[in-house]
């Protein structure tokens, strides 16, 4: 008897999971055949999908990538129990999943992410027991013990902001769960909450718990059609089984979640618009203090964390702050998402303990540029993030780390450019990207963006002045002193990046051809 | 605080609100030592340091925002820098606000703002009021590198639709004040922010002009532009201000303070004081912008005399009108007798000018026939409130509304008459406080963006009593009424009575449906909400007052808040919103028949007395006549001659016609006034008045607040009001000596013993004072009866409901209620002279749908509207805001004749006309009635009749 497993995660299927889970059925549709076939999570090596999983038995066996062309081959090899080309046996034992340590995404790929049993077969909820066993402070303590940071960027400890919830007085208190995942070149949150929603919503109810909230909401991208449908589902399916509702696991907490969904501005990524929007309001940033913990949604005190953040929390409660924290190193606890992409040839997620280079990553797990060509620079953390030059990438994975290298790890994702990339036209793009997404509110960003973007062309029509480059300089200043929030703050990042180790890029008016860096092969 | 002329500059703005706290917070700024209250910003910290941090878009007015990012500072210990307007301070703090590093970091910033303004400076209508200019003066801004080929939005097109002021889309810096002052301080939400990141403007809503949209022009997004981009249009015109003069707006009874911004003689601008404790620096569309009526072409000037009505007007001069006026009145009253002369002294002049004339009455008619136009509006208030509270006003101050958790808005309609209090109202209810309406139509306020009724009581009108003794009723049988009150505080023989009395069935919520019309749950959950929400506070007009039984409901208002203990603190109380701007102060300064000022009885010997030893006279002690006694006897031949200072009473008074009647049978009708007003058309001598802005006094608001008023231009006529009262007085033979307005407050303080601390210097001081204000030590009470009541116990009275004889029949089915607008007050002589008519050009007839179905009515038709007193014309406005049996009109255009249809009916015991419930039919018509031609022919005829036909 086997059991066949194709993803239903937006990666594969954007890559043919579906035509190939479609094939499955048709072709196990014609005969009494001693396999089954259902849909599953992603295991994160996006590299590999479609990729399929046959369990027998105890076994567990990968085939990747696969067309519907080779659904038939597969499953005859299954009954004749014969090897296939795709084969590449035991899922375990593939070394870029084994090499990871997977905690927050240990169970994704297992099965189907709404099997609620399954889930608590593999752990899930165990964190949440706990919890209902524990006083208030307790548990708040366990997550200042775990120094686990905010997942999505700001790298905030979760604790302290846990804490000053806690501590805050009032009615009623939220519990708002950042999924509007909008950086380019991540993927993590969609990953989870596609494959493995429990484990939010028990982050979530965690949270809720700890602080004296009894209302959560997921404020997710509205990009995200299949995690929307899964969390609605999820969201239904607890309720049903009593994990949600006006008693939590029949102990004295109500908690229950609602999903709403973004209109498509990055900006609403940002706490403050995110509560906004949330509240129906305009997505404009709101100055802070007051903090959100203090006065968030509808004025109240608010935890907002990250998809990635609230899920890790099942894990720091299922095992323990301390042992959360004997993972990673120095201040960085714990694991790290990375989220690879770009012109690279083996993309996906890669859950490490902190502390691990750059270069290890981009080597053991990324397997150099898809092109082939040589590997120039990677941008880490999203669009704000730094581009990092070849030379800098034995910086170690840590929110330090990565300062040091005048970079930050934001949300983890890693975008991987060679040798042909014009890092002026980059860095455009930063301003571009600023200019097209800022809320407007404040006058940095707001106008700053625009004119950066103006200076940029004029650096690519070859019209710019020396004059320019130092209005550059300047602009960056006024926008990462002064702007209200980290989206005109950190734009001047990838600029910056770009014109300290690339500077050959932007200089091209005054240079005779054929010197240009980036140009030539 | 200089409250005298000075020369012009913009009000002082400290950047972020003061913040109310217990604690105080010390910390230095720039090396200096500070201590603010908790909470307040750094930026505020700072200016009370006298450190002035740039900043666009902060103002104190407004909660901060955090945009604009040029008021960053330092502060040791925290990374980079903070936006002072947005940080709060703390203990310890040390703040640096000025250094290289910081004036660089404000440069970058201007330099973007201005790479996408226009450079216009010397030609744009605010240089030289400009705070962005300013701003790129201080940090030094010497080129904008950037250019200005790039991106911009400087051929944005104006929007010039509102009559006011201008839209200029192309300088707006995106700062959001505007939006923020029109939901924050006005509460309308007429304004947005429209698209994002650079393409953000601020917008009206989808494809709307700033007339169309839901702006209801109170300039308060105007006054906190820190641009061009809103500028009044009289500014665009003229130019800046030269130098401002602290006044008090002459319109509705909220009493505003405004600074009159002028130049040489010309006023250019009313701006809320930000002082100004009435208004705290806003404003509506009326006091802000409709001005222009004081220099307006119909304006007369000089006084004019004639033999009769029917012959062309005389110019003479003063001193030929005075002669003319006072041979005229000496010779009615020797042949008809002292009681055959009277006066009617007006709500909107000053205190000291309405004390001449009871003191004219007093002393040089020798009689008490001296009324005033109170008597149309809250005579009832005054009566009602004297007999239980035991003072004839108000028991609280405006800001008290912001401590009120439930709120009582009955008969009134404050975001269209008290707009300015109608903003507090609501950012109060926005702030979550309860809202009861208790009016037969739906006003705003049911349904108001962020703001909504918990419930409407929409009664029939006329029921006003039935409904106020149900509350009670179900108060006291669910035993919600506060008796550690009523023992410490109300009189306990009264209030016995008044339980047996309201305790009885027929006041309960299921007996007075069938009067009011109100479900007896609805008014059953009202009454819960009234008495269990906290702090209640009852709002009224003259949907209370101007009833036939006006005075019970008054006193059934005060019984209710009494039984709650709903008295004597902040955030509860009863609060008539008074109708004119001085209505309080005249019936404080003595204009009634039967009572000399501060509401003492003419017949009282002892106070007589004191009055006669002071005016050197003999006084009458017999009551004179109520206005509309004048007008009966005027009928019937005894009352001959009337001096009506500033009152149109052939517009404004019940019964035009009836009234009209009246002042063509006297001998002397005098009319001091702006215009030639409907009454005018019956006159014999017209003296000019002066409009507010001509002259020096006082008025007192509905919280009892008198503020001062201040002269911005001379008197177009050389006189002012209380100078051409002088003149007739002395023609008449007293010897009166006033060199100005503050020697008859002397007068007054000294002859009136809740006015006894009240004195210019006091209020140049203290901006204003609110009486019983009862030495010089004394500041004033915002909030009466704290202790105890002014007659010490308070007193309940039983309050019988009786229905109106104005009964709806088969031949008048319907019930006219009258009310008004935001843009137009009362009879509109002067709004009527400004662009505000663009909102209101004409009064129409609100008709339910139902109604005007059976009656085969569309919007726009014009309808018959006929009572049994007579009938009008009107367009016609299909609207689900009245109830199906009631119609709707408002009285600001002469032409509308809305007092041609209302009855004689009137309180019983104050006269006050019933204008709130007529029975009428309404049928549709194809031209005017026949009241309305003949109007217009003597309108034509009286125009005529003038010396140089002013046009209209």
């Amino acid at each position: 008897m086997f059991r066949i497993h194709v993803p239903a995660d937006t990666t594969a299927n954007a890559v043919g999971a579906d035509a190939v889970f479609k094939e499955f059925e048709r072709i196990l549709g014609e005969g009494d055949l001693p396999i089954t076939v259902g849909r599953s999570g992603s295991r994160g090596a996006f590299w590999l999908e479609p990729l399929v999983e046959v369990e027998c038995g105890q076994d567990r066996l990968a085939f990747g990538p696969v067309t519907p062309d080779d659904v038939e081959s597969i499953v005859a090899a299954l009954l004749a129990r014969v090897d296939h080309p795709l084969s590449l046996g035991p899922v375990g034992a593939l070394s870029w999943l084994a090499e990871q340590k997977r905690v927050t995404f240990a169970r994704i790929g297992e099965g189907d992410p709404l099997d609620l049993e399954l889930y608590q077969r593999l752990q899930g909820f165990a964190g949440l027991r706990r919890a209902i066993t524990l006083p208030r402070q307790a548990i708040v303590d366990d997550v200042l013990a775990s120094g686990l940071r905010g997942r999505g960027g700001a790298a905030f400890p979760t604790g302290v902001k846990w804490q000053t919830v806690l501590d805050a007085q009032a009615q009623q208190k939220y519990i708002v769960c950042n999924a509007d995942e909008g950086d380019s070149g991540t993927f993590a949150d969609r990953l989870l909450m596609e494959a493995d929603p429990y484990q939010l919503i028990e982050g979530m109810i965690i949270a809720g718990i700890a602080v004296g909230a009894d209302r959560g909401y997921i404020y997710l991208r509205s990009e995200y059609p299949r995690a929307y449908q899964v969390l609605t589902q999820a969201l239904s399916r607890c309720r049903q089984a009593g994990f949600l509702g006006e008693t939590v696991l029949q102990s004295e907490y109500a908690f229950d979640i609602e999903v709403r969904l973004g209109a498509g501005a990055y900006i609403c990524g940002e706490e403050t618009a995110l509560l906004n929007s949330l509240e129906g309001r305009r997505g404009v940033v709101r100055a802070k203090p007051p903090l959100p913990a203090i006065e968030g949604l509808f004025g109240q005190p608010t935890v907002v964390n990250n998809v990635l953040t609230l899920a890790a929390i099942s894990s720091v409660l299922a095992l323990g702050g301390e042992a959360y924290a004997a993972l990673g190193v120095g201040p960085s606890k714990g694991t790290v998402a990375i989220q690879l992409s770009g012109n690279v040839q083996r993309g996906g997620l890669v859950e490490i303990p902190f502390g691990t280079t750059l270069r290890s990553v981009i080597d053991k797990w990324g397997g150099g540029t898809r092109s082939g060509r040589p590997l120039r620079a990677v941008q880490v953390g999203g669009p704000l993030g730094a581009y990092l030059h070849v030379d800098q990438l034995d910086t170690p994975v840590t929110y330090e780390a990565l300062a040091d290298a005048g970079g930050m790890l934001g949300h983890g994702g890693l975008v991987l450019f060679d040798d042909t990339v014009d890092m002026a036209q980059q860095a455009r793009f930063a301003m571009h990207f600023c200019a097209e997404e800022s809320c407007g509110k404040c006058t940095p960003c707001r106008i700053g963006a625009v004119r950066g973007r103006e200076i940029l062309d004029r650096v690519s029509h070859q019209e710019a002045a020396d004059e320019d480059l130092i209005l550059l300089r300047d602009l960056c200043d006024t926008m990462e002193q002064a702007s209200l929030c980290a989206m005109g703050g950190l734009t001047p990042l990838p600029v910056r990046s770009a014109l300290e180790h690339f500077s050959e890029d932007f200089v091209r008016a005054n240079e005779p051809a054929g010197v240009v860096a980036g140009t030539q092969s | 605080m200089n409250a005298g002329v000075q020369f012009y500059e913009p009000q002082p703005d400290s950047g972020t609100p003061v913040r109310q706290s217990e604690v105080q917070i010390q910390l230095r700024i720039d090396g200096q030592s500070v201590t603010v209250t908790e909470g307040t910003s750094v930026m505020a910290a700072a200016y009370a340091a006298g450190v002035r941090v740039p900043k666009l878009c902060a103002t104190d007015s407004l909660e901060p925002f955090g945009s604009c990012r040029v008021c960053m500072v330092k502060i040791a210990g925290r990374r980079g820098y903070v936006a002072s307007c947005t940080t709060p301070v703390s203990e310890g703090m040390e703040v640096s606000t000025h250094d290289e590093d910081l004036t660089r970091l404000r440069r970058g910033v201007m330099e973007l703002y201005v790479s996408d303004h226009p450079l216009d400076c010397l030609t744009c209508p605010t240089n030289g009021d400009c705070e962005l200019q300013s701003v790129a003066g201080e940090v030094g801004l010497r080129e904008v590198r950037y250019g200005f080929r790039g991106e911009n939005h400087l051929q944005l097109p104006k929007d010039t639709s509102n009559p006011y002021f201008t839209f200029d889309s192309s300088k707006c810096i995106a700062c959001s004040r505007c939006v923020r002052a029109c939901e924050e301080t006005q509460g309308s939400f007429a304004l947005t922010m429209e698209g994002r990141g650079f393409n953000s403007r601020i917008s009206t809503g989808r494809d709307s002009s700033f007339l169309d949209s839901d702006c209801v022009s109170c300039g308060a997004c105007v006054a906190v532009c820190p641009t061009a981009t809103l500028t009044e249009n009289s500014i665009i015109d003229q130019g800046i201000p030269e130098h401002s003069v602290i006044t008090t707006c002459a319109y509705c009874g909220v009493g505003c303070a405004f600074r009159a911004e002028v130049r040489g003689q010309q006023v250019v601008r009313m701006s809320p004081w930000k002082e100004g404790q009435a208004n705290e620096g806003h404003a509506c569309v009326k006091g802000r912008f409709a001005f222009g009526y004081a220099t307006h072409p119909d304006r007369i000037t000089e006084p004019m005399i004639r033999e009769a009505i029917d012959q062309p007007w005389q110019v003479v001069t003063w001193e030929q009108a005075f002669s003319f006026a006072s041979s005229r009145l000496k010779s009615i009253q020797a042949e008809h007798g002292r009681n055959s002369v009277g006066a009617i002294s007006s709500s909107r002049c000053t205190n000291e000018e309405v004390w001449l004339v009871q003191k004219l009455v007093r002393t040089g008619f020798g009689n008490n026939n001296i009324d005033t136009c109170a008597r149309v509006c809250h005579s009832p208030t005054g009566y009602g409130l004297k007999q239980t509270l035991g003072e004839s006003a108000g028991t609280q101050d405006f800001a008290s509304v912001a401590s009120a958790d439930v709120i009582v808005v009955m008969g009134a309609n404050p975001t269209e008459a008290h707009p300015v209090f109608g903003s507090r109202l609501k950012r109060r209810l926005r702030e979550g406080a309860r809202l009861i309406v208790i009016d037969p139509r739906q006003i705003e306020l049911v349904g108001a963006p962020h703001v909504s009724a918990d419930q409407h009581l929409a009664l029939r009108p006329g029921t006003n009593v039935a409904l106020m003794n149900a509350l009670a009723h179900t108060i006291v049988s669910e035993g919600l009424h506060d008796q550690a009150f009523i023992d410490a505080r109300c009189d306990n023989v009264a209030f016995e009575e008044w339980l047996e009395f309201i305790r009885q069935s027929e006041n309960s919520a299921e007996a007075t449906e069938i009067h009011t019309g109100v479900p007896a749950e609805k008014l059953r959950s009202a009454a819960r909400l009234y008495a269990t929400a906290g702090n209640a506070a009852i709002y009224y007009g003259l949907g209370v007052t101007e009833h036939s039984q006006g005075s019970t409901t008054v006193m059934a208002i005060a019984n209710l808040a009494m039984l709650t203990g709903n008295i004597g603190r902040p955030g509860v109380g009863v609060n008539p919103l008074r109708g004119q701007n001085n209505v309080q102060g005249s019936c404080d300064m003595g204009s009634f028949p039967h009572e000399l000022p501060g509401y003492r009885s003419v017949a009282d010997d002892d106070v007589r007395g004191e009055f006669e030893a002071a005016w050197g006279a003999v006084l009458d002690g017999e009551p004179g006549l109520r206005i509309p006694n004048m007008f009966e006897q005027a009928l019937s031949g005894q009352f001959r001659g009337l001096y009506c200072q500033g009152e149109d009473i052939a517009q404004s008074d019940p019964n035009t016609q009836h009234v009209e009647a009246a002042l063509a049978a006297m001998d002397c009708v005098i009319v001091q006034d702006l215009f030639l007003n409907e009454t005018a058309k019956f006159a014999h001598v017209f003296l000019p008045g002066a409009s507010f802005l001509e002259k020096e006094g006082t008025f007192t608001n509905a919280e009892r607040r008198i503020s001062p008023v201040r002269k911005a231009m001379e008197p177009l006529s050389g006189k002012a009001d209380w100078q051409a009262t002088l003149g007739l007085a002395q023609a008449l033979g007293c010897e009166w000596h006033y060199d100005k307005p503050e020697d008859i407050m002397r007068e007054i303080s000294a002859l009136t013993p809740t006015f006894a601390g009240v004195s210019y210097d006091k209020l140049a001081q203290q901006g204003s004072i609110q009486w019983p204000c009862y030495d010089q030590a004394h500041e004033g009470t915002p909030i009466m009866h704290e202790q105890h009541f002014s007659h010490g116990m308070g007193r309940f009275i039983p309050t019988v409901y009786q229905a109106t004889t104005e009964r709806c029949n088969k031949r008048f089915p319907l019930i006219l209620t009258t009310g008004r607008i935001l843009s137009q007050y009362n009879v509109g002589a002067q709004t009527r002279r400004t662009a505000n008519s663009a909102w209101h050009a004409e009064d129409v007839l609100e008709i339910h749908p139902s109604d005007a179905e059976e009656r085969g009515i569309r919007s726009g038709d014009w309808v018959g509207i006929r009572s049994r007193i007579g009938e009008t014309v009107l367009h016609a406005k299909i609207s689900e805001r009245v109830q199906p049996g009631v119609v709707y009109t408002t009285f600001h255009h002469p032409v509308s004749g809305a007092n041609v249809i209302t009855t004689d009916n009137a309180d019983w015991a104050t006269s006050c006309p019933e204008y709130k419930v007529t029975a009428v039919q309404v049928t549709a018509v194809v031209k005017p009635s026949a009241w309305q031609q003949r109007q217009q022919e003597i309108d034509d005829l009286q125009k005529r009749l003038l010396p140089e036909a002013p046009c209209e």
